[in-house]
This record gives structure tokens, sequence and C-alpha cells, in this order.
């Protein structure tokens, strides 16, 4: 990798050459290859509608290419709303500087300026006239290996004419009809393999009671072994299923874990060992004015996506290729060269859809448990499911969250000093990160040494401490990070990192402080919020949603609001809900405004509002993973559930556009508010206050009890 | 020992040979090719392979293939293509009622179900027909949506 270039978007400035980026191809298309994929946010159709936009293209006329560890660029990982701030700025970037070589090689040879040129559908016109020549045929003319330059300026959003528009997704078509995932890659002579999960790190298999598992799979099945990896293979994926789902009750393990009741809930984090960390202003050694203090909290929580992860694998000619649904194929195809000691040049990462990921799941694991099984199989392509319970039992969670909020008010009520003190165990262990690692390489031979926990840095966006900086006007602000070491189970990045119970914490204080200061949560809010991007989704969210109806607190129905801008420096959003609250949370309505700068497909941004708002109600009022004894408890839909049709209330989700200012990631940006707003709620409409996350009918018994 | 049953599959009568106690979906992913019937997570609990038995929902998943002997299967394929979308497929598009879209086939499947029964289903019972149903990216609002504009179009009216 090169470094950095000044200038450029990360992504540009580590893949300089223009060919992989973009490719004219025979059929009259252009290919555009990004890093980023397909996990059902729409962003490769965001990001064709850039490229079309460029190089004045119709959108037909270009081809995508997401997720090639051979041909796309290396974008790391889809993740963390970055795809159109970063891969989105680096393909304007590379369209504009293309449609600007092919124009003046054009003009070269018409022996015209490039100024008298237009192109209509890659057609060349001179002074209006449409001849020949097209991108096509002047392509082959032009260097392509050559790097970008970032030179030629991108088009104003004035000329927008495919940008800015609703363009429906180009893979929903195939998904409403039939075959569309990786999942349904089957091909001829395809070998299924399941596998028996290593309980924990260290544990060692004492014995398997093959001849058991046999009997269960009832059709022959191979059974491969190495150390502490097992899978079940075989042409016939019922009878591989069937072995795999008895596995574990004849499967006798040496160093199980042993997770007391205690360490699944947030409260045991505080005191066990953590690497900390101080950021923003220094302790007040004799701090003024009045002291308010709370803490608040989030369980471990889950990806919990709808499809057990899965991916292909085949070793032949000393070459491997892996289909996967994981987040970044060139980081998948390193991680797993580490883990197989294979060359890189070995390996060839594609990346094909899945199911909905939010984060780091068990995607990249199933990819090198296929890759191992493959690799000892040469020949045989191999598709390797993971089972429910593999997905529940040992994807990397969300971690547990406890935020204490310990703010100084003046005499008006107004906050001088705010710390955020976070315990949370880390919010990325991705592979290749330095902190993470593929799940079965601690199941092979030499296994890994267990990684140094480590935690994005706050600069970075923060992990745990994500959005614990208030966006607020707040004179001294600090966070008090405790990276918790030693959690029972282990965890990973889940939308939003630590945004979600931080916003939580934060909006409850802001209500808190404005019912202290006998101000309303809007006014208060909009006092502190010099902002005006903020103060207009707030000021509109609150118009929508009625804010001014809402009635005294108490009675059962609450109107709850809160505001985040994702990162403190991505989209920023404000939401309300209103519920009603018997012995359990009713929601009725969600207003979502957000302010995305430029956006590229506003249908496709309020479909990610929509469902950031679910999700983020869903793990607001349901949401917990249960672990006990060897493992994690909440092996299913019934033990880990989540918010039901019946439970979804109407959303109302608006964009307020500015095609004027960049764009920023907006995929996360409702989730942590929506939590926020449904706290909010429920306070009000109980008079008292629940910190627990999840807000649940014990939590909320105990307080009509209380 | 195999069995040989005969099903319908998408208006097709097949004869064929199924071991004992096969899961019916990988009957129709595996031998049959039809892939859009989603395994969620053998347990009934996601409605992620429902499929249209004798125009009943029913999971894939656990019902056995031979337990269909003679009875009709619709899977999402039978429903529509790209090409030709059912009412269904083609209002899903119009309010893009999906993300990640795995959960689809199976809700397009009990939605079906719920059209054919009662052409014009409030939302109440949009939402109760789903309710073997997940969807964890959120679409929700989409999908009940999608249901009442297909319920428009099925009935010949212009959709709200």
């Amino acid at each position: 990798m090169t470094t950095d270039t000044p200038g450029l978007p990360a992504s540009l400035s580590v893949n300089p050459r223009l060919d992989r980026w973009l490719k004219f191809q025979a059929d009259k298309t252009v290919r555009i290859a990004t890093g980023k994929v397909e996990i059902g946010q729409g962003v490769v159709t965001a990001l064709s509608q850039i490229a079309a936009e460029e190089l004045d293209l119709p959108l037909d006329r270009v081809v995508m290419l997401a997720g090639d560890s051979d041909e796309g660029p290396d974008e790391r990982y889809t993740s963390s709303s970055l795809s159109i701030m970063v891969s989105g700025a680096s393909i304007r970037l590379v369209c504009a500087e293309a449609r600007a070589l092919l124009m003046g090689r054009a003009a070269l040879r018409l022996n015209c300026s490039p100024d008298d040129l237009t192109v209509e559908a890659g057609r060349f016109a001179v002074n209006g006239v449409p001849g020949e020549l097209s991108y096509w045929s002047v392509a082959p003319e032009i260097d392509w290996s050559q790097a970008p330059t970032g030179n030629a300026a991108p088009k104003p959003a004035s000329d927008y004419r495919i940008v800015g528009q609703n363009v429906p997704r180009h893979d929903l078509p195939a998904k409403l009809t039939g075959a569309a995932y990786v999942h349904d890659r089957i091909p001829d002579g395809v070998l299924h393999a399941r596998v028996l999960r290593q309980p924990g790190r260290g544990a060692a298999l004492l014995s398997l009671d093959e001849a058991a598992v046999r009997r269960a799979a009832g059709i022959g099945i191979e059974i491969f072994k190495l150390a502490n990896f097992v899978a079940f293979i075989g042409p016939d994926e019922a009878a591989v299923e069937a072995a795999a789902a008895v596995a574990a009750e004849h499967a006798q393990w040496d160093g199980v874990p042993n997770i007391a009741p205690a360490q699944q809930e947030a409260a045991w984090l505080k005191g066990q060992p953590s690497i900390d960390n101080h950021y923003g202003a220094p302790i007040d050694p004799a701090p003024s004015g009045r002291l308010v203090e709370a803490t608040f909290s989030r369980p471990y929580v889950a990806h919990a996506s709808m499809a057990p992860s899965c991916a292909l694998a085949l070793y032949a000619d000393d070459h491997l290729t892996i289909w996967s649904h994981g987040q970044g194929m060139h980081p998948l195809r390193r991680n797993i060269a580490e883990v197989l000691d294979l060359p890189l040049e070995a390996i060839t990462a594609r990346h094909l859809d899945g199911a909905g990921c939010y984060g780091h799941n068990g995607a990249d694991d199933a990819a090198l448990d296929a890759a191992i099984v493959a690799v000892n199989k040469p020949d045989h392509c191999i598709r390797l499911q993971w089972r429910r319970q593999d997905e529940f039992g040992f994807e990397p969670f969300g971690p547990a969250m406890l935020v204490t909020m310990r703010v100084r008010v003046d005499e008006a009520g107004q906050p001088q000093d705010w710390t955020s003190e976070i315990w949370s165990p880390t919010h990325v262990q991705r592979p290749g990160t330095g902190s993470g690692f593929l799940l079965a390489a601690e199941a092979l031979p030499n296994p890994p040494a267990a990684p140094a926990p480590q935690d994005p840095a706050e600069e970075a966006g923060g992990g745990g401490t994500r959005n614990a900086a208030p966006y607020y006007d707040i004179p001294n602000c600090r966070i008090l990070h405790h990276l918790v070491t030693t959690p029972p189970v282990r965890t990973s990045a889940l939308r939003t990192l630590g945004a979600l119970p931080n916003v939580f914490a934060m909006e409850a204080m802001m209500d808190d402080l404005a019912a202290m200061a006998g101000a309303d949560p809007l006014a208060y809010r909009l006092a502190l919020l010099s902002d005006p991007r903020a103060r207009a989704v707030l000021s509109d969210a609150a118009a929508r949603a009625g804010w001014d109806r809402r009635g005294e607190g108490g009675t059962g129905q609450g109107l709850g609001m809160a505001f985040a801008r994702y990162k403190n420096t991505a989209a920023y959003a404000a939401v309300v809900v209103a519920l009603r609250v018997d012995e359990m949370v009713h929601l009725e309505h969600i207003w979502v405004v957000a302010d995305a700068g430029l956006v590229i497909n506003p249908d496709g941004v309020r479909n990610q509002l929509e469902g950031g708002a679910v999700q983020g109600a869903s793990w607001a009022l349901k949401e917990q993973v249960r672990m006990a004894g060897p493992g994690v408890t909440s092996l299913d839909w019934d033990s880990y559930p989540i918010l039901r049709f019946s439970e979804v209330p109407d959303i109302d989700a608006a964009v307020l556009n500015h095609p004027d200012m960049p764009s920023l990631g907006v995929g996360e940006c409702a989730v942590s508010p929506t939590a926020a707003a449904i706290g909010n709620g429920v306070a009000h409409a109980l008079g008292v206050r629940i910190y627990d996350m999840p807000l649940s009918r014990e939590r909320i018994m105990a307080k009509l009890i209380a | 020992m195999a069995q040989s049953i005969e099903i319908t599959v998408n208006g097709t009568a097949k004869q064929i040979d199924v071991p004992p106690s096969l899961p019916l979906i990988y009957l129709l992913r595996n031998e049959m090719g039809l892939k859009g019937t989603r395994y969620g997570c053998g347990l009934e609990q996601c409605g992620c392979c429902m499929v249209l038995i004798d125009d009943e929902p029913a999971y894939a998943c656990t019902r056995t293939a031979e337990s269909v002997a003679g009875q009709a299967v619709l899977t999402i394929e039978g429903l529509g293509t790209a090409a030709d979308p059912h009412a269904l497929q083609q209002a899903f598009l119009e309010e893009q009622a999906g993300q990640c879209g795995y959960c689809l086939s199976g809700i397009l499947i009990s939605a079906k179900a719920l059209l054919d029964r009662n052409p014009n289903p409030s939302r109440s019972e949009i939402v109760e027909a789903l309710d073997g149903h997940l969807c964890r990216c959120g679409a929700h609002t989409r999908i009940i949506k999608a249901i009442g504009r297909a319920a428009a179009l099925l009935r010949g009216e212009e959709p709200a």
C-alpha cells in the first residue's frame, strides 16, 4: 500500500490507479469497482448514481463490481457510515477525471477544443452535433493505469440529474423473485459443511462420539478434524445439518468457559480490569455548581442477522477462491492468508450478498471455516453454513456498557461541566485491525495469542466513547473511558458502536436537566445548540410530531425526543417517539428528521432512517444476550426476541436536503436517537426514569410497584 | 429408504424419490433449484422459509418432504419473476420495501395467502398475517404499505 496522498480521499490514495476503479467494457458499459459492499443499505445503487452522474451516462450503462479482491479497490470494511463519504467521493473524482481524459482525447481526434464538446450517453457531439466517437472508441487510447490526480473538477451540484433522485435498488428484483445470496450459490457437486465450534479460547477437544454423529446424519458424511476444529462434510445438506445438530452433545471438551450469571449484566463491568483513558478537559479539582449524576446501562446485544453466516470456498490449482458476505474482501483475503499461511496472490475473495449484518458478525469467521475445509479437500467446492445456534452463540456481540453522566449546572440550570464515564469491553475486534482474529484460528494448531484489547480512538470516532462528548455548547467536557479487558464473550463492531448507550444516557440527562430547570426539553436543547443544522432537525421533528401538544407526564402516555449527530461529525438526526406504557411499552409513532448534506438517493436514505429507528427501538426495548456456564444461552429467536411486526409503529422519516453541502454518513444516525427518545418517552409516560436497557416488562413493573 | 412421492410444485406435478424425514426446504433448494425459499433458523421462528402448501402458509424448514405427498407447494419462484412480477412483487418494488431482503420471499408468501382470502386487509390484518415473520433491517412499515398497495393493485384500484 502507498501512503495517503494529500487532498485525495483515503480510498483513492491507497488505490492509485484509475483502472482499479473504472473500466470501459466492450458492451458499451462502464464497470465501476468499489471496495464497499451491499449489506442491505443500498450503497451500491447510490454509488452507481454518482458514477453515472459524473460520466453523463444513463444508469443502465453503469455496471457495479463490489467487493473483489482481485479487480476492485481495497477500501477496507463497509462500516462506520463512511461508504458515501469515502468511496462515493473517490468514485466521483475518478469519474470526473475519466470524463476529462476522454474529452481531451476526443478533442484531439476531432481537432477541436474540449470546450466545443458535449457528451450524451457516452457519445461525443461537436457544437451540439453528435458524431461517431464515443467513450468506448476513445477509451483504448488512454493509459488507465495512471494515478488519479483529483484535479478534474466534478460537476456542480446544481447540474445533478441522477444524484438526488429516488433510484430503485438494483439488487431488489432478484431478492424478491428467487436466488440472490451467497447462500443460494449451490453449484453441482458442491459439498455442504457445518462446524462444531470450540466452546471458547483454549478449549481442547477430548473426544467426539463419531458413531453417534454419523447415526444422526443417516447418510454418509465425512468428519474433518484438525486440532480443535471439527467440520461435517457431505453432498447431502440435510445429513450434515443433522450431524451438526447433535455434535455438541457427543463432544467432550477440556477448558470450557464457566460464565457466572452476573457477567451477562453491564453492572458487572465496573471494577473489572481495564485500560483507562481520559479525553477532553482536565478534571476540575474544585468544581462549582450543583452536581447532577446518573448511571445508565445497555447489556450485551446481538447482530442477529436473519441468515446464518455462510461462505463458499474452492481450492484448486494452488489457488483459493472464497465467496463471502463479509464487509471487506481485501481484509478477508489478508486475514485468511495469514491464518492458512498462504501467499496473498494465492487467494481471491469475492463478495456475494448476504442478509444484513449491521456490523462485524459471523460472516468472516464462516469464510475462514469454509477455507480451512477447502484447502484440505482440494478441487471440491465447499459450501459452509453456520447453524442458527452458531450465529447466536458465536457471533461477536455488541458489548455491554455502563455510562455515568456527571454534570455540574449553574444557578440557571445550564450545564457548565460534563463528565461521561464509560465502562465497556472493546467495540472493534475485526480481524486484521490488531485487536481481532478469525474465530477458527483459535481452534487450529498453533492458535494466535489473545489479541491485546484496544478500542477505536476517540479522535477516529471512538468505540466505547462514540458520541460520549456532548454536541451541546458546554464549557468543559471530558470522557473517562474504562476499556474492560476481560469480558465473558467476544465483542466487536455492532451498528453505532458505543453511540447508542452514550446517546441514551446523554439525552436522558438533557431531559432531566431541562425538568430541573423548569424548561421544555426542546427549548432547553435549542438553547444549548449553536449549530443551525442541529437546531433545524430538532425543530423540524418537533413540529412534525406536534411537540407543543405534549401533555403532563405520568399519565401512561409519553412523547420523547432525542438528538445526536452521529460520531459528532456525520449525519444529524432528531427523533420524536409517541408511546403508551402499561405493563410494557407500546410504540405509537416515530418521527425521524435527518440532515446528511448532499443526499444521493433520498428514498434510500429514508429507508435507512426507518430501519435504524426500528433497530434502535428493538435494542432499547427487547434485546439482551443471555449467558451462563459454558456460554451463550439465548440461542434462538424465542430467547433473543427482536421487535415484531405487531410492535412496529408507523414511521415518518424526512431528510432536510443540503445539496450544496458534503454528504454525511447516514446509515447509523437514526438508531441511537430513537433508543434515547424512547427512553425519554417512557420517562414522560411513567413520571419516573428507567436507566437500564432493555426497557422490559420486568423493569416497568418494578417502577410501577415502587 | 427413499420413498417415491407425487408433489406439485409451482403448478407442475412431479414424481420424486425422497429420503425419509428430509426437510422440505432441502428438497426445494438443493434438488429443485428453488433457492428463493430461504433458511433462517430451522426452528419455525423467523418465517424466511415460508411456502404455501395447498394454499396455506407453512414452514419448509421443519415440514418433511414426504408429508406433502399429493399436495401443491408454491414458492416465491411460482409467484412471479423479475420480468413478470406478481402484484405483490411489483408493489414491493414500488415501495422499495426491503433492505437486505432475506426475509422478503417468506413474507411475500404469507402475504399471498392473506390477499387470497382477504382482498382488502386492514393494517392490523396485515400485521397479524405477518406475525410468524421477523425482519431485522426494520423494513416493516414499507412491507405493510407494500402489501396494502398490492391489494389495491389486485382489486384494480389506484394504490393510495
